[in-house]
């Protein structure tokens, strides 16, 4: 270590795989990984907005697991809230939608609305 | 006659060993400047007690008198003149414990042992010791056995843990 | 990819409650659900709620799980990590509102605290230097090796900050007394001898946060011209040890220690000391003839450490509190500091809340925080509906704040105005059961034992105070008793050569300025009012409340109860030993205790 741009860098780096432990205040995405879920491909939904979101260094938007949400016919179901926005359900959400949504969406601001299964009254 | 020293590493194999160990770690060391407790910890680690040969040896190796050595050993509650148990059992007599009833455990460690703090039972299985505060006191009454700490420690608790220590 | 982490508070606490085993069958079912590669588990230091653990959290949900064990660990996996499902049962339920909270940030123990010094602790791996760097870790010591040494003593002067280690003398100008003084080379020590029984607030910042201790120890060294640094470190207290002693080893390896630091051309490195028992060498002449191998015997100051310290130099001491406060007082600036706390006792305080109260760990709060807030909205109050009596500070050398100051704010002044001190920070809760006469001759029989013997006043007159108190304990208490211990304490008060033995007799003083009566019925009347005192009990048997069941004749190990089946039992009251059994025994109520 011979100077503070090496110290911010091993900071910047570091932050990063703590990511998970900041408080994320932009909105959050709730992933249904009830059993039904899980069969349908939760986890692979899961995966794919953990990575989008990753590649498009978005770091403010927490990615959480609930149990079932009771839609079972549109597993994997994905439910997306940003802040002082309704939530929006997602169903049918498998690797492709779930990279779609974290575009269109969380980056973009946009609802797919091809694939919203309900969307809170505003 | 007592046998010096050297004559009896040559019959001991084991004692050489351990003398061998404290001479590597005293050999280690940057400066012997202010490293008698340093050492005198190492020692009690490798011979599980300080025994007058090995204080003599410490003081020849570091080139103090006797009477300085042997000064620290007793000012220290940490250090031991006598063998120990092969289980030490430590009961936390610090403020949160005591007020959390630690005395009745100790009281109860006491007679199920026979022995009283410092002592060590007739079978060399257990010493006892008392200690002021490990620092769980979230958790009083403690009472530490070697390495292990067990926290809302009760009499009736006593006999059962010491049963897991053969 | 990650997609959890598992922080699992790895405290002294959590430890003794099983935290390895729990960690072990989490690692385990991660495995078996084949996620062990998108679960993250992580150690770390001491999240402050020893009473709660074994304590994993979930992130990045937050979840706060606590009373973990290794029979239901594996629902943290199976049921949240597979799932999604919140493991309702680990939750923490508020006992007053009987509701569950899902986070720390619902639990009234977390949000009163103000986390400074404690802010990494149970945050970040401590094993990780590369976590402690993300939350600005060593930028203090990059921003310190920038400014010119006197610069940093002024923050430090501005800050107000105190030292945590008791007596609460200003920091600031123990650094500029070292700067000053002249001789060389110079050292800088960290006192880790937390001696104090009931207080482990320095235990958890060596463990937890080892690193803003040798960032601290460094601008120090910068600070006052020393190249060389000491932490001693009570034998008690092994696994800071260990995780310090790697924490050192990464700082040289990274290069935060060792020579010309940053590319200063500033060196610096530092050793650590072990302890080996002696409560004395939390006094910091006797520590530092610790340092140098011999025994702890304390001397006259002055000449103060900072003239004449480590093999007669110029010697910085602080606390391992106080250094944890530096880093953030550089990073911060001195404005900040103040902006918690109290006017003259800026910042915050972590105590050690633990006695007879609902919660027990490390909190930390700002300065001139009541004992109220400290008891019953953080400390949730008394367990089984007991009363309050007094707090407990400053250990054997402190004194109790009693019910009628629960409102006030404590801070260094406001504590020694009412006969105590603000200790290392031990807050030990005393409830109505609790015998004060006892307490103080707990605590003195502590300075006795402890004593180092080398001069008189303190080793032989607590010895006769001891005696004093055993007397009156024992129901042999004589008039004029009272008198002659608050004389003798205050001769020892006066003469002692350390504050071991200046401060010995407060426990005792403090106990009798407010429970005088407490003492009074122990000489006089020969009854102790709290049931404490062994020897000023009687048992008797409530013959409408016996049964004649036996079980109270049976645990009698002296045979002094004496009763046929059915029929009523009797104490023979010169063969009982009062050791209690009969009470603890009887199903009916019928023994009392008086």
């Amino acid at each position: 270590m011979k100077s503070l741009e090496e110290l911010k860098r091993i900071k910047e780096q570091t932050l990063k795989e703590m990511d998970l432990r900041q408080a994320k205040e932009r909105g959050k995405v709730v992933v249904a990984m009830g059993t039904c879920g899980i069969a349908a491909g939760a986890k692979d939904a899961l995966i794919a907005i953990i990575d989008e979101l990753e590649k498009a260094d978005i770091h403010d938007v927490k990615v959480v697991q609930s149990g079932c949400m009771g839609l079972c016919d549109k597993e994997p179901t994905v439910e997306v809230s940003m802040k002082d926005q309704p939530a929006v359900m997602y169903g049918d959400v498998n690797d492709v939608n779930a990279r779609r949504i974290v575009r269109e969406h969380v980056q973009g601001g946009n609802v797919v609305a091809d694939l919203v299964v309900k969307r809170e009254n505003i | 006659m007592k046998m010096n020293l050297e004559d009896r590493l040559e019959e001991n194999p084991e004692l050489k060993k351990q003398f061998d160990a404290l001479e590597a770690y005293i050999g280690e060391l940057a400066t012997l400047e202010g490293s008698l407790i340093n050492v005198l910890h190492r020692a009690q680690e490798i011979f599980g007690y300080l025994p007058d040969e090995v204080l003599e040896f410490v003081s020849g190796r570091l080139n103090m008198p006797r009477s300085t050595v042997y000064g620290v050993v007793t000012f220290y509650h940490f250090f031991s003149r006598v063998p120990k148990g092969r289980h030490i059992v430590s009961v936390c007599l610090g403020t949160a414990c005591y007020v959390r009833g630690a005395n009745a455990v100790y009281e109860k460690v006491m007679k199920t042992l026979g022995i009283k703090a410092g002592e060590t039972t007739r079978d060399g299985r257990f010493s006892l010791d008392l200690v002021r505060c490990v620092g769980a006191c979230g958790l009083a009454p403690v009472v530490v056995i070697d390495k292990d700490t067990y926290g809302r420690s009760t009499p009736e608790k006593v006999a059962t843990l010491l049963n897991k220590y053969a | 990819m990650i997609r959890n982490q598992l922080l699992v508070c790895a405290g002294g606490a959590c430890i003794t409650s099983g935290e390895k085993s729990v960690k072990d069958v989490l690692v385990d079912e991660l495995k078996k659900n084949g996620i062990e590669d998108e679960v993250q588990v992580i150690e770390t230091g001491c999240m402050g709620a020893c009473d709660l653990g074994p304590i994993v959290v979930v992130y990045p949900e937050g979840t706060f799980y606590q009373k973990v064990t290794v029979k239901n660990a594996g629902l943290i996996v199976n049921e949240h990590l597979v799932k999604g499902r919140t493991v309702g049962e680990l939750l923490y339920t508020e006992p007053a509102s009987e509701k569950r909270a899902r986070t720390s940030g619902d639990i009234p123990f977390y949000t009163r605290q103000v986390k400074r010094v404690l802010r990494n602790c149970g945050a970040i791996d401590p094993l990780s230097i590369e976590e402690y760097i993300a939350r600005d870790g060593y930028f203090a010591l990059g921003k310190a090796l920038e400014m010119a040494p006197d610069e940093i003593i002024r923050i430090l002067l501005d800050s107000g900050l105190r030292g945590r280690g008791g007596a609460g003398f200003p920091t600031g100008l123990k650094w500029k007394a070292a700067r000053e003084a002249a001789g060389s080379p110079k050292y800088v020590v960290c006192n880790g001898d937390e001696g104090d029984p009931g207080a482990f607030m320095d235990r958890s910042v060596l463990e937890g946060d080892p690193h803003s201790i040798i960032e601290a120890m460094a601008i120090a060294g910068y600070a006052i011209g020393a190249e060389k640094g000491y932490v001693y470190v009570r034998a008690e207290y092994p696994l800071a040890i260990e995780r310090f002693e790697y924490a050192i080893g990464k700082a040289r390896e990274y290069g935060f220690l060792g020579r010309s630091i940053l590319g200063t051309g500033f060196n610096f490195d530092i050793e650590i000391r072990i302890g080996a028992g002696a409560f004395v060498c939390g006094e910091e002449t006797a520590l530092l003839r610790s340092i140098e191998g011999k025994r702890g015997t304390p001397s006259v100051k002055p000449p103060f450490p900072a003239q004449s310290g480590l093999w007669n130099k110029p010697t910085l001491i602080n606390n391992v509190e106080t250094y944890a406060n530096i880093p953030q007082i550089i990073t911060n600036g001195a404005e900040w500091f103040r902006s918690v706390g109290s006017t003259k006792s800026p910042g915050t305080k972590v105590f050690a809340l633990a006695g007879n109260v609902q919660n027990t760990g490390l909190v930390e709060v700002p300065m001139g925080t009541t004992l109220r807030e400290l008891v019953f909205e953080i400390g949730g109050g008394i367990p089984g509906g007991k009363k309050f009596k007094a707090a407990q500070t400053g250990g054997p050398s402190g004194g109790v704040i009693t019910a009628e100051y629960l409102d006030m704010p404590i801070d260094f002044d406001t504590v020694k105005e009412i006969g105590t001190i603000m200790g290392s920070g031990g807050l030990i809760v005393l409830d109505e059961d609790s015998c004060m006469v006892d307490v103080a001759k707990f605590y003195l029989g502590f300075t006795v034992d402890e004593s180092c013997g080398k001069c008189t006043p303190c080793r032989e007159g607590t010895r006769q105070m001891y005696h004093m108190m055993e007397r009156i304990c024992d129901g042999n208490g004589r008039d004029g008793d009272i008198e002659r211990l608050s004389k003798l304490a205050d001769v020892i008060k006066d003469t002692s050569l350390c504050g071991l033995g200046q401060s010995a007799p407060n426990p005792v003083l403090s106990t009798i300025r407010f429970y005088e009566d407490e003492y009074r019925a122990h000489i006089y009347e020969k009854k102790c009012p709290s049931h404490v005192c062994k020897h000023l009990l009687t048992y008797s048997i409530t013959p409408d409340k016996c049964v004649g069941c036996t079980a109270c004749a049976r645990q009698c190990p002296v045979h002094a109860i004496t009763g046929e089946v059915k029929k009523i039992h009797v104490i023979d009251q010169s063969k009982c030993t009062k050791c209690g059994s009969c009470y603890e025994s009887c199903r009916f109520g019928a023994i009392r205790k008086e």
